[in-house]
């Protein structure tokens, strides 16, 4: 345990924030697949990963300026995710549950290895968004603008998202099918729609995330998704798996955690990565349903 | 007659164990083959130590584990540090001296191997206790998480294991009959248990862990002891692949190293032993045969534009998705290779030739 100046702390602190919220971001695309599907898309942080290189060649290859490129990165992840749900998850709905997630694990290795093959495994830069990038001074306090940025923007999608969960007509779908997926079929909702869209909002939310990962850490390779992805599930299952509030609640958590042990206990920063897998253990042992979750008796 | 076909089958069980035996020999007195077909053997035999331990846990007792990478990093990391000769130690470990509580132990190889197995049994216990008694889907996440850890720690704790930089010589063992030897026992041992009440309970926990309860099975019990032989052979496995190879570090088990298993599995088949012996074998001398996917390949004067470094693992990757999207019961599905079969396969053949 050190001792550290406030200064340093409150620079800490805003990184923290800043991490989790991308951490939220991410977590709310895995809650809401599980949410329908009962499926770990491990595919997801690979698709977080595709938009960071999509992102890349738009921006470098094609010198497309940022906002148009973050249009095209958007809509081309979102593409990827559905295909991915039509090719990979779809085929497999009436199938046992374990050969739909050795498809998902396929889906995760089968992206990462060819990205490896399409960009070799050297790490890439991520195009310097200078909007982004620029630092902003606070007393003593030295913040770029993505830090600040990244919070309000999950808090705003974080709105969004219940608006859609609880104000629309496809929202009151998806909420159907997480609670009974056959039963909402029988009610006549199209269950493939639904979990289009679910992909859809993920896949959205995955590559604004990517954008800004991209722009704190820009160095891209292929399994840069990987850790990202693994931790934002355990950060929607921190905050009850299912549940969108409850996802960004846990990714805030995480970061948090991250970087507060970073900060007060600098021997242990090799370690870094390991911290969101003791978190999974201690809440799957105290509160399985997680923070906000609710609790859910199998049926037979 | 069932009698005399039982007599009859275990001739030819023998009788494949005697040529199975003799070809062996020759390759390991060097009469046939070379050093490079040894080595591709050897780790074929090691992996389908893995496999089928793999197997035992995700296609019989249904639960869907990912650390196969990480409890053979505990069982490789275990050999290297008790086998490596002391003389050997100091110019290994020259950036960071080894723990004075490590640096005078030597055990024999057989010991360290068998501690490296219930090493790895005992973290798997340990993270099987809070994880097992849930739904099995956390499982996949919790053992995925772990085999990073494990790479994590093994990278940071410098005095044990020397970090990155990795531990080299490592005695290699002068016969192949070694490694065979641990995976004849091994699936043997496997085979056993899958026969015994312990297996039918396992297989009942995959078809419906709620009928399994209700008849009297305990759950928790069952699935820590499955999952905890499971990660002592994959210990196993990983302590010969260090001896195999002399030299360890901690980038040999990314995580990824698991999704070849993996494959094995699902192209042998979820739950068919056999099967998943011959897919460890196709797999294992695929990935060293296809390496030329990886060169530039130069046909006719015209160089395929494809073919370069990566090329092999996106063949592989894709494999997986194909199997299991097409063809989810591997070559065997839930059945055992009989020699039934085998006749049934030869009499197709001659009549398609007909």
């Amino acid at each position: 345990m050190v001792l550290v100046s406030f200064e340093t702390f409150m620079q800490q602190l805003a990184n923290g924030i800043s991490i989790g919220s991308l951490y939220a971001l991410i977590a709310i695309g895995y809650t809401m697949v599980y949410g329908i599907l009962r499926l770990i898309n491990f595919a997801h942080g690979d698709i977080f990963m595709m938009a960071a290189y999509f992102m890349i060649f738009s921006m470098v290859s094609f010198r497309l300026p940022w906002y148009v490129s973050i249009i095209i990165v958007i809509a081309f992840t979102v593409l990827l995710g559905v295909i991915i749900e039509k090719v990979a998850y779809r085929p497999l709905r009436n199938a046992p549950r374990m050969s739909i997630m050795i498809s998902a694990i396929g889906v995760s290795f089968l992206l990462e290895n060819l990205a490896t093959y399409l960009f070799t495994g050297v790490p890439k830069g991520f195009p310097d968004i200078a909007f982004l990038t620029k630092a902003i001074r606070i007393g003593n306090i030295s913040l770029t603008v993505a830090t600040l940025l990244t919070p309000i923007i999950t808090i705003i999608l974080l709105y969004v998202v219940l608006f859609i969960t609880n104000k629309t007509k496809i929202g009151m779908a998806m909420r159907a099918s997480s609670v009974d997926f056959e039963t909402a079929r029988l009610m006549g909702i199209n269950i493939n729609r639904v979990i289009s869209t679910t992909f859809i909002i993920g896949s959205g939310l995955a590559a604004i995330g990517a954008v800004l990962w991209g722009s704190k850490y820009p160095s891209i390779y292929p399994l840069v998704g990987v850790m990202p992805g693994l931790k934002c599930f355990i950060a929607a299952v921190l905050g009850g798996i299912g549940n969108t509030t409850g996802a960004v609640l846990g990714g805030f958590i995480l970061g948090m955690a991250e970087i507060m042990l970073v900060t007060f206990l600098p021997a242990l920063t090799g370690y870094r990565d390991a911290i969101a897998f003791v978190i999974l253990i201690v809440v799957l042992l105290v509160k399985p349903t997680g923070l906000l979750g609710e609790k859910v008796t199998d049926k037979v | 007659m069932i009698n005399q076909r039982k007599d009859h089958n275990i001739k030819a069980y023998i009788l494949l164990f005697i040529v199975f035996a003799v070809l062996l020999t020759l390759l390991d007195l060097k009469y046939i083959g070379d050093e490079y077909v040894r080595r591709v053997l050897n780790l074929a035999a090691i992996y389908t130590i893995v496999s089928v331990s793999m197997n035992l846990v995700n296609g019989f007792t249904g639960l869907f584990s990912l650390g196969q990478a990480g409890f053979m990093a505990i069982g490789a990391y275990t050999v290297a540090i008790f086998t490596v000769p002391l003389e050997s130690r100091a110019s290994i470990f020259y950036v960071v001296p080894q723990n004075p509580a490590l640096a005078g132990i030597h055990i024999p190889f057989p010991a360290a191997l068998l501690l490296g197995g219930l090493l790895a049994a005992l973290v798997a216990i340990l993270i099987g206790i809070p994880v097992l008694r849930l739904k099995s889907d956390y499982l996949a996440i919790a053992t995925l998480g772990f085999s990073e850890i494990i790479r994590i720690v093994f990278t940071n704790a410098k005095t044990i294991t020397n970090g990155a930089l990795g531990i080299k010589s490592i005695p290699k063992m002068p016969t192949m009959w070694v490694f065979f030897g641990v995976m004849i026992l091994s699936v043997a041992f496997i085979v056993f248990l899958i026969n015994s009440s312990y297996g039918r309970a396992f297989k009942a926990i995959r078809e419906d862990a709620v009928a399994a309860e209700a008849m009297g099975i305990n759950l928790f019990k069952h699935k820590v002891m499955s999952f905890a032989i499971g990660a002592f052979f994959a210990g196993i496995g990983g302590g010969l692949f260090a001896s195999l190879l002399g030299t360890v570090d901690p980038k040999q088990f990314y995580f990824t190293m698991t999704y070849n298993f993996l494959l094995m599995i699902v192209l042998g088949g979820m739950g068919s032993i056999s099967g998943t012996v011959i897919a460890s074998f196709i797999v294992t001398i695929g990935l060293e045969v296809l390496r030329f996917f990886d060169n530039p390949l130069t046909l006719f004067g015209v160089t395929i534009p494809i073919f370069r470094a990566g090329f092999r693992m996106v063949i592989f990757s894709a494999l997986l998705m194909i199997l299991v999207l097409f063809f989810r019961n591997g070559l065997l599905g839930q059945k055992e290779l009989s020699w039934g079969m085998v006749r049934d396969w030869f009499g197709r053949l001659r009549r398609y030739k007909r």
